[in-house]
């Protein structure tokens, strides 16, 4: 059984890493785009005025600026929702900050489904591949407020441009105060010999649930943190495949281009074997509250298991 | 500040005659109009047009205004260049190899595989580029950036950045706009190129900028107009930009294809390089000027 360690957002973990990050650093600078509430910047903005920038309702500036930033030796945190920074200021991403290797981090919140009501406009379910395609970029989405935290204390030291994907909902807690991020390592969740389940986000909660169910059953399902989605931990994924021989993906995201599509990607070349890919499926998102829609795009804990027991048969 | 130089041939207007100063940044923008007509003749692509429309800002900034060092592109007290129309990266390129940046000859190689010198400016393959530019309306962004990060480390450096007037149909442009004078940028000098054309046309055929000058005062700039192609308009402008308590504009009215007879104000020109036998044309004919 997943223990119950309550909820939280994986945002409140991002305003944490940004005030520890602060207080050791004065090269960190933090730039929003008037979500600075929403984002948890603004923690950071109270405490160090003179290094926090509202671009406002600007995301193309904010971006552009940031690289410009950057170039002063910073360490520079961008931040909106992920829609905004991946779709409307992409031309900046790619071409202002990761074309000049720049160290900027562009930590996002609202990605994915679970954004709920707003519906599709603000529903980002491509950013993952957005920004995977852009080469020097690295992308991680944290499961909780914890390795939030920690990843983006992470990326603040690794050279170049980075994408953090956090979401907008209270997710389960799974780790606590002392947890340990290893950036491009997946973390076994749950040993398992049957199939792999690989997921990301808040999703991580899901294939925990799935797994017990499938324990049930009899199947055994080895659940892997897929946290750094690029770089893609080659060896761990590799390794959990070869033997279990069935790999399951999961995300909040479309399974073009994301997770699924990077271990796609990389069993399709490596190891060809059955494989399942839990996300949406060229759609555009819809209101709804967060709980409808993960059922309602095929993402809850029992599309999980169904896709599992596919691959088990 | 302790060092304070300016390119391989700076000027100091104080200690130097008005005449002088105009022969030394005339010759040189002779100089850099030669170079950009024949690297983007030798590499058979490129944007001459918008090129020589602005080399007499850039030989001002580089051979009059700017505090850099050639020998330490990383000088941390070097004042900042932006080229946000970064197709006109061979007039920049023709700038910083007359400093000596880096060997001219890297210059005949441009838009090479594995070149030095990119089809737009590339902060990690060219020394002095502070900023990769290329997609239209994101340098003066770049440029608020920098002038945010210098304020913050309390330096007294300034930017420069070079817009195009096609460019500023960009709505990034007017974002940064805003941003800069909310902030008070006062360290932050932007150049208008101000040639009137653009690929399908002449600007106010394509999308009116209208009265552009009256934009950036209500966006809340410090303007000033001057010829493009005068180098001591250009220099007082620059001057007087360091007085100002605001982010400044300068709108350089100039000529696009500047010094090419037949380039001048010819929107084919705008990105395409000539053939061999126009290039030796105009060469002679920058040669005779």
């Amino acid at each position: 059984m997943i223990a119950d360690k309550g909820m939280k957002n994986t945002r409140d973990g991002y305003g944490d890493a940004l005030l520890e990050l602060g207080e050791k650093d004065p090269r960190v600078v933090v730039l929003d785009a008037d979500l600075a509430k929403s984002t948890q910047t603004e923690r950071f903005k109270r405490r160090f005025p003179e290094r926090f920038v509202d671009c406002g309702v600007a995301e193309q500036n904010l971006m552009a600026t940031a690289a410009g930033l950057a170039t002063t030796d910073k360490i520079v945190f961008a931040s909106t929702f992920a829609i905004f920074a991946t779709g409307r200021a992409y031309d900046q991403v790619r071409n202002n900050i990761a074309y000049s290797n720049l160290n900027v981090k562009i930590c996002v919140t609202h990605g994915g489904i679970t954004v709920g009501e707003d519906g599709s406009s603000h529903q980002a379910l491509e950013d993952i591949a957005l920004m995977r395609a852009i080469p020097r970029m690295k992308v991680v989405v944290p499961a909780d407020c914890y390795e939030a935290r920690e990843a983006v204390k992470s990326v603040a030291y690794i050279d170049g441009p980075a994408y953090v994907r956090m979401g907008r909902l209270k997710v389960p807690i799974l780790f606590d105060d002392g947890y340990r991020f290893e950036f491009g390592k997946a973390l076994l969740m749950r040993p398992g010999r049957d199939v792999t389940i690989l997921a990301c986000g808040f999703m991580v909660h899901k294939a925990l649930e799935a797994a017990d169910g499938l324990a049930h059953e009899g199947i055994e399902a080895e659940v892997l943190n897929l946290h750094t989605i690029k770089p893609l931990d080659r060896e761990g994924i590799l390794e959990s495949a070869s033997r279990t021989g069935g790999v399951v993906t999961c995300e909040e995201h479309t399974i073009q281009g994301g997770l699924g599509g990077a271990v796609a990607e990389l069993l399709g070349e490596e190891l060809p074997l059955p494989m399942r890919l839990v996300g949406t499926r060229d759609r555009f998102g819809t209101s709804g509250t967060a709980e409808e829609l993960v059922e309602h795009f095929g993402l809850g804990s029992r599309h999980i298991a169904e896709a599992a027991r596919s691959l088990c048969g | 500040m302790g060092v304070h130089l300016r390119g391989s041939e700076g000027i100091d207007l104080k200690e130097t005659g008005e005449q002088e100063i105009r022969g030394k940044l005339e010759n040189v923008s002779k100089d850099l109009r030669w170079d950009i007509v024949r690297m983007i003749g030798l590499a058979g692509s490129g944007h001459p047009g918008g090129s020589l429309s602005c080399v007499e800002i850039l030989a001002c900034l580089y051979f009059y205004k700017m505090n850099h060092n050639p020998q330490d592109p990383e000088w941390p007290y070097r004042d900042r260049f932006v080229l946000s129309k970064g197709h006109a990266a061979p007039a920049l390129y023709a700038v910083l190899a007359k400093c000596g940046y880096f060997d001219r000859d890297e210059l005949w190689r441009l838009r090479r595989l594995g070149a030095m010198l990119q089809g737009h400016p590339d902060r990690l393959r060219t020394p002095g580029v502070e900023v990769s530019t290329g997609s239209l309306g994101q340098g003066l962004s770049a440029a608020c950036g920098i002038a945010l990060g210098l304020r913050m480390d309390q330096s007294p450096s300034r930017v420069y950045a070079v817009i195009g007037d096609g460019e500023s149909q960009e709505g990034g442009i007017w974002e940064a706009a805003m941003l800069a004078a909310h902030h008070n940028l006062d360290q932050l000098v932007a150049i208008l190129d101000n040639n009137g054309l653009q690929i399908d046309g002449r600007c106010c055929d394509v999308v009116d900028l209208g009265d552009v000058a009256a934009k950036w005062r209500a966006f809340g700039w410090e303007v000033q107009e001057v010829d493009g192609h005068d180098v001591l308009e250009i220099c007082r402008a620059l001057d007087r930009a360091d007085e100002a308590s605001r982010p400044s504009m300068i709108i350089a009215h100039t000529v696009k294809g500047k010094g090419v007879s037949f380039m001048e104000n010819n929107v084919d020109f705008h990105g395409k390089a000539p053939t061999p036998e126009e290039m030796e044309r105009a060469l002679k004919e920058i040669e005779r000027s």
